[in-house]
C-alpha cells in the first residue's frame, strides 16, 4: 500500500451531517432504506406470527388464565358472592346473607343458562366436598318455598348440613372467582374442613404419581430410543449414499403411516394373542396358557413410544455424524490410541450436539405424548396428558385439566432450563 | 533359506519401508495398485506424485493400516505389518483436512499421543511445549483449532504427527489447502523439520512442483503403478517414459519411427518431416514406433551452423514475452504446440510471428520413449 492510500480521510465533524448526493441527510436517508426492508421482513413473517399468536399464544394465555379462574359459584350466586366475601368467617354467616343465598338459589332454579346453573354450582363445591351435589339440588328445590326468616333455620330444616360453619367457609372460597385450589387438586393437595392447605387422602392421590411416572417413562423411552438409534445413526453415516438413503427411507417409513395405523399395529402384534406370543408359543418358550401382557400397560406404552418417537433420535443424529469425516478416527488410531479409546475422546464427543438434540426432542415429545398410551397404555401405562385430556374431555373440569397442562408445561421448561445448563442450547444440532 | 529369499529378507532389512508385491482392489473388479515394489530408506523424503485416482492415497493408507492389501507384503523396519493394526504401526500422519480434533485446544491436541502412552504429566506438558515452538506456534496451545489459520492449522497437524517422536511420518496433500505463497513456505518448514528430526516421510502430492522441490526421491504413480522413482533432477532430465516426460515439467513432444538404432542412439523419421537422431532411452528395434521428448529450454533458434545435429525449421505461432524469456509457440514437424523457451539475452535476432525460422537441438537432449498416440 503506498503513502496516498494511507492518508487521513477528509475531517466530519458531528455537527456538519454527511449528505447523499439528493441533499437528504444521510442517516435520514439510510433509515429510510432500512425500515423499508424491516417492513418487508415484517411482512414475509407476519403469517406465521399471526398464526403462532392465533394457534400458541392465545391458548396458552387461555389455559394459564382458566387454570386459577373459575367464576362457576359467583355466575351461579352474583348477590351471594359479593355479600359471602367480606364475611369474617365465625360461626355462621348472618341472616342477610342466608337470604341471599336462599335468594340467589331461587333464582339460578330457574336459570338454564350453560354455566349458571345449580348443577354447575353443585358440581363446582362437589370438587370441594366430595358427596355434597345432592345437598344443593335438594335445597335449590325448595328454596323458593322460604319466604321469610329465620333463613338459616328454614335451611337447616331442609338438611343439618347448612349447620356447619365449614361448609360457609368453603361456599366463601368457590364464590371467588380466582383461586388456586385446582392446582392444589393437581398437586394431591386440598383445602381441609378448617380452609388449611393439606394432602389429599390416600384414595385421590394419583396426579402427582402419573406425573413422576410420566416423567421416568419419559426418560426411560428417550434413553431406550437413544440407544437404538445411536449405532443405527453411525451405520447410516458410514454407509455410502445410496445404501444409506433406502435405509433412511425405512427409518422414515412410520412418519408416513398414520399414527392410528401404527400404533393399531403393534396391538395386533403384541396382544396375547397376537403375533408374537403366537410365535413364543409355537417356539415353545412359553406355555399356551402364560401368554405375556405385552399390551394394554406399561410395557406396551414403552414398545409403542420408542417405535414413534425413534425417528426423531436417529436424524439429528445422523446429520451430525454425517459432518464427522472418518479422518478423525483414523487420526487418533494413527497417534496410537485403540478403537474404543478413540470412539471415546474422538468420536462420541463430536456427536453430543445431536444426542443433546434428540434426546431433548424424544423426551419432550414423550412427556406430553397422549394418543399411543391412550391406546395401548390401558390402566398403568396411562400418561399425565391422558388424564389432561380426561378432564377436558369427560369430566369437563377444564380448570382442573389447565392446571395440570400447566404444570406439565412448567415441568418442560424445568427440564428445558437444565438441559441448557448441561449441555447449552446452542450447542444442540437438529439437522 | 535360499539365496534370493535371503537378500530379500536383508533388503527389507535395509529399508524402513518395503512394499513387496502389494495388489489392492476395493471392488474386486478393479485394480487400484497394481503391482507395487517399492524400498524407503531411513531417513528418506519420499514422495508419491501422480494424477487424481492414480492409488497414491490407496498406498499410503495400506501403509498406515487404514486399508487393507489385497495381495502382498509391506514390511516396516524389516518386519511384515500386513497383521498390525494402525494404532500399533506407530507411524505419525499429517491429513489433508489436518483433522484436528475440533472439541479439544490444541495443547489438547498434541497431547492425545502421548495420553495413549500413558505419559506422565509434565514430560506430556514437555513434550507438547517443544512441539508447539519446532513449528514456531508457542503461544497458541490454549486456542481451539477452529480459532486458528489455515496455515496454523497445518502446522499444528504436523507438530501433532510428530510429537511422539515417530519414526515414519505419512503426509497426504498437507498443504493441498493452503494458498500459493503460504503452501512454497510450509514446503519449505516441512523439509526443514525432515531435515533436523531425521524421520523417514512419505509424501502425497499431485503439484510437480512441490515434489520437485522437496523430494530426496520421487516415485511417479499413474493408473496403480509406479511409472519411475528417481530424484527430482533425474526425473525432469532422464523421464524413463512418455507419460513421466509429459506429466514433469514442460515436453514438446515429436512422433516418428525409428529407422536406426546403435550404441544407445536411434535416428528416426519423424511423422511431420524431417530426420533427427536422438538418446534411445525406450524404443524398440528399428521400425517400430516412438515418441521423442525434448525440454522447450534445450531448444536452440537459429543455431550456427554445425553446432547442433538436429536442425529443422518451424513457424513462429505466438510470443509471449515474461521478462527473462520468450516463450514462442512453432510449429515444428507437424506439432503446433511445439515450445521454446528464448533467453532474453542482448545479442538475441528479433523474433516475429509468421516468421519462419530455424530450431536445433542436441541428441543427447532429445529422448526417444514410448510410442504415445499422436
Ligand atoms: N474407499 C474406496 N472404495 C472404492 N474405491 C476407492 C476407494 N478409495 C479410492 N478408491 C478408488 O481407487 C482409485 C485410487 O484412489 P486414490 O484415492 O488412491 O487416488 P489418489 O491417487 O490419492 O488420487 P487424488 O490425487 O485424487 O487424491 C480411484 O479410482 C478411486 O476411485
Ligand atoms: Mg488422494
Amino acid at each position: 500500500m503506498t503513502d496516498a492510500t494511507l492518508s487521513a480521510p477528509p475531517q466530519v465533524t458531528s455537527t456538519t451531517p454527511l449528505i447523499a448526493a439528493d441533499g437528504v441527510p444521510l442517516k435520514q436517508k439510510l433509515a429510510r432504506t432500512t425500515r423499508r426492508m424491516k417492513m418487508r421482513a415484517l411482512f414475509l413473517t407476519l403469517p406465521l406470527v399471526l398464526f403462532l399468536i392465533v394457534s400458541f399464544v392465545l391458548p396458552i394465555g387461555q389455559m394459564l388464565y382458566r387454570s386459577v379462574h373459575n367464576p362457576t359459584g359467583s355466575n351461579v350466586m352474583p348477590n351471594f358472592a359479593v355479600q359471602i366475601e367480606n364475611w369474617d368467617g365465625q360461626g355462621l354467616p348472618s341472616d342477610d346473607i342466608i337470604e341471599t343465598f336462599v335468594k340467589d338459589m331461587a333464582a339460578a332454579r330457574k336459570n338454564r343458562e350453560v354455566g349458571k346453573t345449580i348443577g354447575n354450582l353443585a358440581t363446582r363445591v362437589n370438587y370441594e366436598i366430595p358427596g355434597s351435589r345432592s345437598l344443593f339440588t335438594k335445597t335449590a328445590r325448595r328454596a323458593d318455598k322460604i319466604t321469610e326468616g329465620p333463613y338459616m333455620a328454614a335451611l337447616i330444616e331442609i338438611d343439618k348440613k347448612w349447620d356447619n360453619p365449614n361448609l360457609w367457609l368453603t361456599l366463601q372460597r368457590v364464590t371467588k372467582d380466582f383461586t388456586i385450589s385446582f392446582y392444589l387438586a393437581a398437586t394431591d393437595r386440598k383445602f381441609d374442613e378448617a380452609g388449611s392447605i393439606v394432602r389429599a387422602d390416600e384414595l385421590y392421590r394419583i396426579y402427582l404419581p402419573i406425573l413422576w411416572k410420566t416423567i421416568w417413562l419419559s426418560a426411560l423411552i428417550t434413553a431406550l430410543c437413544f440407544i437404538i438409534a445411536y449405532p443405527v445413526s453411525y451405520l447410516l453415516s458410514t454407509l455410502p449414499l445410496r445404501t444409506s438413503n433406502l435405509l433412511m427411507i425405512l427409518v422414515l417409513l412410520p412418519f408416513w403411516t398414520s399414527l392410528l395405523v401404527r400404533t393399531s399395529a403393534w396391538i395386533a402384534m403384541l396382544q396375547t394373542e397376537g403375533i408374537i406370543n403366537n410365535v413364543f408359543v409355537y417356539l415353545g418358550f412359553i406355555d399356551d396358557n402364560q401368554r405375556i401382557q405385552m399390551i394394554y400397560n406399561m410395557t406396551g406404552t414403552v414398545i409403542a413410544m420408542v417405535h414413534i418417537l425413534l425417528p426423531f433420535m436417529i436424524l439429528p443424529l445422523f446429520s451430525v455424524m454425517k459432518t464427522i469425516p472418518p479422518s478423525y478416527m483414523r487420526a487418533a488410531r494413527s497417534m496410537g490410541a485403540s478403537g474404543t479409546y478413540s470412539f471415546r475422546k474422538v468420536y462420541f464427543p463430536q456427536t453430543v450436539p445431536g444426542i443433546a438434540a434428540g434426546t431433548l426432542l424424544v423426551f419432550i415429545l414423550a412427556i406430553g405424548y397422549y394418543i399411543t398410551p391412550a391406546l395401548v397404555g390401558g390402566n398403568d401405562g396411562l400418561l399425565i396428558s391422558n388424564l389432561i385430556a380426561d378432564h377436558i374431555k369427560k369430566t369437563l373440569n377444564w380448570s382442573l385439566g389447565a392446571a395440570l397442562g400447566t404444570i406439565l408445561l412448567v415441568v418442560v421448561l424445568i427440564f428445558y432450563w437444565l438441559y441448557n445448563k448441561l449441555v447449552g442450547v446452542d450447542n444442540l444440532k437438529f439437522g | 533359506m535360499s539365496l534370493a529369499a535371503e537378500q530379500t529378507n536383508n533388503a527389507a532389512h535395509e529399508a524402513h519401508v518395503r512394499f513387496e508385491n502389494v495388489q489392492k482392489s476395493y471392488d474386486g473388479e478393479i485394480l487400484v495398485v497394481k503391482d507395487l515394489n517399492l524400498d524407503i530408506p531411513a531417513g528418506e523424503f519420499l514422495t508419491m506424485l501422480g494424477p487424481s485416482g492414480s492409488g497414491k492415497t490407496t498406498s499410503l493408507m495400506m501403509l498406515a493400516g487404514f486399508e487393507p492389501a489385497t495381495h502382498g507384503e509391506i514390511y516396516l523396519g524389516g518386519q511384515s505389518i500386513n497383521n498390525v493394526p494402525p494404532n500399533k504401526r506407530g507411524i505419525g500422519m499429517v491429513f489433508q483436512n489436518y483433522a484436528l480434533f475440533p472439541h479439544m485446544s490444541v495443547a489438547e491436541n498434541l497431547a492425545f499421543p502421548l495420553k495413549v502412552r500413558k505419559m506422565g504429566r509434565a514430560e506430556i506438558e514437555e513434550k507438547v511445549n517443544r512441539a508447539l515452538a519446532m513449528v514456531e506456534l508457542p503461544d497458541m496451545g490454549g486456542r481451539r483449532p477452529a480459532q486458528l489459520s489455515g496455515g496454523q492449522q497445518q502446522r499444528v497437524a504436523v507438530a501433532r504427527a510428530l510429537v511422539f517422536d515417530p519414526e515414519l511420518i505419512l503426509m497426504d496433500e498437507p498443504l493441498g489447502a493452503l494458498d500459493k505463497q503460504l503452501r512454497e513456505q510450509m514446503q519449505y518448514e516441512i523439509k526443514h523439520i525432515h531435515e533436523n528430526l531425521g524421520v523417514t516421510v512419505v509424501y502425497v502430492t499431485h503439484d510437480q512442483a512441490e515434489a520437485l522441490t522437496m523430494s530426496d526421491r520421487i516415485a511417479v504413480f499413474e493408473d496403480g503403478v509406479i511409472q519411475q522413482l528417481s530424484t527430482p533432477d533425474d526425473l525432469y532430465e532422464r523421464p524413463q517414459n512418455s507419460f513421466v516426460a509429459q506429466f514433469i515439467g514442460e515436453n514438446n513432444k515429436l512422433h516418428g519411427k525409428v529407422s536406426k538404432k546403435s550404441n544407445g542412439v536411434c535416428t528416426v523419421d519423424l511423422d511431420g518431416g524431417g530426420t533427427v537422431t536422438a538418446d534411445a532411452i525406450n524404443v524398440g528395434a528399428a521400425g517400430d514406433r516412438t515418441t521423442l521428448s525434448l525440454r522447450p529450454e534445450r531448444v536452440e533458434i537459429e543455431p550456427e551452423q554445425g553446432s547442433v545435429p538436429n536442425i529443422l525449421s518451424g513457424e513462429i505461432k505466438e510470443l509471449i514475452y515474461l521478462g527473462d524469456h520468450i516463450r514462442t509457440r512453432m510449429s515444428v514437424a507437424g506439432n503446433d504446440e511445439f515450445i521454446v523457451k528464448v533467453p532474453n539475452n542482448a545479442g538475441n535476432i528479433p523474433l516475429e510471428e509468421g516468421a519462419t525460422v530455424r530450431v536445433g537441438w542436441m541428441s543427447e537432449d532429445c529422448r526417444a520413449l514410448d510410442p504415445l498416440a499422436p
